[in-house]
């Protein structure tokens, strides 16, 4: 899979007239009234569409990206405005948000969202979650125990932005163990933690061996 | 037979229930923000409310095959709790919501200044939102307290057609066709409305502006009374046309209004399993 850049696709060519027109004057007041995005954020999506544009980006995401970019405020009243849209923001308007958040200059402030998205068991906000920002600021321990899940919650590990940067002998480790688990219960071990695991085979015990011999 | 349940509080019901109002032909929702039983002390209640309202139950009711919407509002018990008023300053930013198809339920319940206050506001927040009114009739003295709402919504200048007084009965429903809001009928076990009453009404006042609703909460209440209701129309000699347009178009029409209902037309005569997946739990 295609990383996801650090840019939101422009949303322009999926927009029509009227829809140009909304983002167009839904940025400038957010521009000069940053307070006007409480309205305006959840209403881009009834106004601009929800298409698909890429792998990782729907216009109504893309659409909203514009209007976070556009608030006039840095540090500590970015992260407040921005965490006020994810708190009081619908599933879509959070996993917008989430998309966003590599776009933003909040440094490590917007983790207390990134953390409440992978308590939860909405699967399209864990994947939200999992892109760009967490690989560079979630600590490690959160980082695995994020992937771990993604594996219980059957998100392909292919959809996790920072994976093969991240994983590390103790990752590769907790899913060798959890191999182990499934077999023991005899059941079936994912097919997309095998590349993790490989990587560090010195965590492959004995009783794991045939599962990760490359011809299974 | 397709059936629109244009109020029902689904956070109080059973996945049961939404198997059965599926295997009955409901296809859609809307769940009006109410009073839960147990009083809330903050603000921040209602917005947990209210994300759930958005997030959890549209995504519950989805694995049953139906669609869930809902309207936002302060309701008329609680606006009377110094405690609960703030959530009106927050109400903007949830009443811009995709799902979000009216306000409600506002209305009143004692008929307190406090509540004049509260429906008055609310009646403007539907105005400047461009969004449909529920507006609920107090159980006691009913009759008084539905004229008195009329007045309230005539001054408030929102559009009769784009408000709906709700839990009407013999004695209130001429009123309200009157001044061109639309009457909303629950049929509720034992209080409030049955379907037999609700056939008469049908036939003496049309089934113009009706919306038949269950209502049903955490009282004892019945998710399938939309459905009972239809049976008694179409045992009474009502078309199936009639019993489409009063449990399916009525509603469609009513909260299309808010041009945010966003439906998936089911056929009339569509099949009634729904092979969907059982609820997930977020096992990890
Ligand atoms: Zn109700």
């Amino acid at each position: 899979m295609v990383p996801p850049s650090l840019t939101a696709p422009d949303p322009h060519p999926a927009l029509d007239d009227p829809a140009r027109t909304w983002l167009a004057e839904a940025t400038a007041r957010i521009a000069s009234d940053p307070g006007a995005i409480r309205r305006l954020f959840p209403a881009a999506r009834r106004h601009c569409g929800r298409a698909r544009l890429d792998a990782h980006w729907t216009v109504d995401e893309a659409a909203r990206a514009a209007l976070l970019t556009a608030l006039p405020l840095r540090g500590r009243a970015l992260a407040d405005e921005v965490t006020g849209l994810y708190r009081h923001g619908d599933p879509a308007e959070q996993r917008a948000v989430l998309s966003a958040l590599p776009l933003l200059d909040l440094g490590d402030l917007a983790l207390p969202l990134v953390r409440e998205a992978l308590r939860g068991n909405d699967n399209s906000l864990i994947e939200a979650a999992l892109g760009p920002y967490a690989t560079d600021h979630l600590p490690d321990d959160e980082f695995r125990q994020a992937v771990l899940k993604c594996v219980f919650c059957e998100i392909p590990l292919g959809h996790v932005h920072g994976l093969t940067a991240r994983a590390d002998h103790e990752l590769a480790r907790m899913l060798a163990d959890f191999a182990h688990e499934r077999l023991a219960a005899g059941r079936d071990v994912p097919d997309d933690i095998r590349p993790v695991v490989r990587a560090f085979p010195g965590v492959i015990g004995e009783e794991v061996q045939h599962a990760f011999t490359e011809e299974s | 037979m397709r059936i629109f349940d244009p109020h029902i509080h689904m956070t109080s019901r059973t996945t049961d229930d939404y198997e059965a109002m599926y295997a009955a032909g409901v296809r859609a929702v809307v769940e009006p923000a109410f009073w839960l039983g147990q009083p809330r002390t903050s603000p921040e209640s209602f917005y947990d409310y209210f994300d759930g309202l958005l997030g959890w139950e549209p995504y519950r009711a989805a694995q049953f095959g139906i669609q869930h919407f809902c309207t936002i509002a302060l309701n008329p018990k609680e606006a009377n709790d110094p405690r609960c008023i703030p959530v009106l300053d927050e109400l903007d930013r949830y009443l811009a919501k995709d799902r979000v198809v009216a306000v409600g339920e506002i209305g009143y319940d004692s008929m307190t200044p406090e509540e004049d206050e509260a429906l008055a506001r609310q009646l403007q927040l539907a105005v400047e939102h461009g969004l449909p009114a529920l507006v609920h009739t107090p159980h006691r003295d009913k009759a008084a307290g539905t004229k008195r709402t009329l007045d309230v919504v005539r001054e408030s200048g929102i559009a009769p057609e784009l408000v709906v007084l709700d839990h009407l009965n013999e004695l209130t429903v001429g009123m309200v066709l009157d001044s061109g809001c639309w009457a909303g009928f629950s049929i509720y076990p034992r209080t409030k409305m049955s379907e037999d009453r609700m056939v008469e009404i049908l036939k003496g006042h049309g089934t113009e502006r009706v919306l038949v609703n269950s209502a049903a909460d955490w009282g004892r209440s019945d998710p399938l009374k939309t459905r009972r209701t239809a049976d008694a129309m179409l045992a009474a000699g009502f078309d199936d046309d009639t019993v489409d347009q009063v449990l399916w178009r009525s509603p469609v029409a009513f909260y299309g209004q808010s041009g945010r209902l966003e439906l998936d037309e089911p056929k009339p005569d569509e099949e009634t399993t729904f092979e969907g997946n059982s609820i997930r739990r977020g096992g990890a």
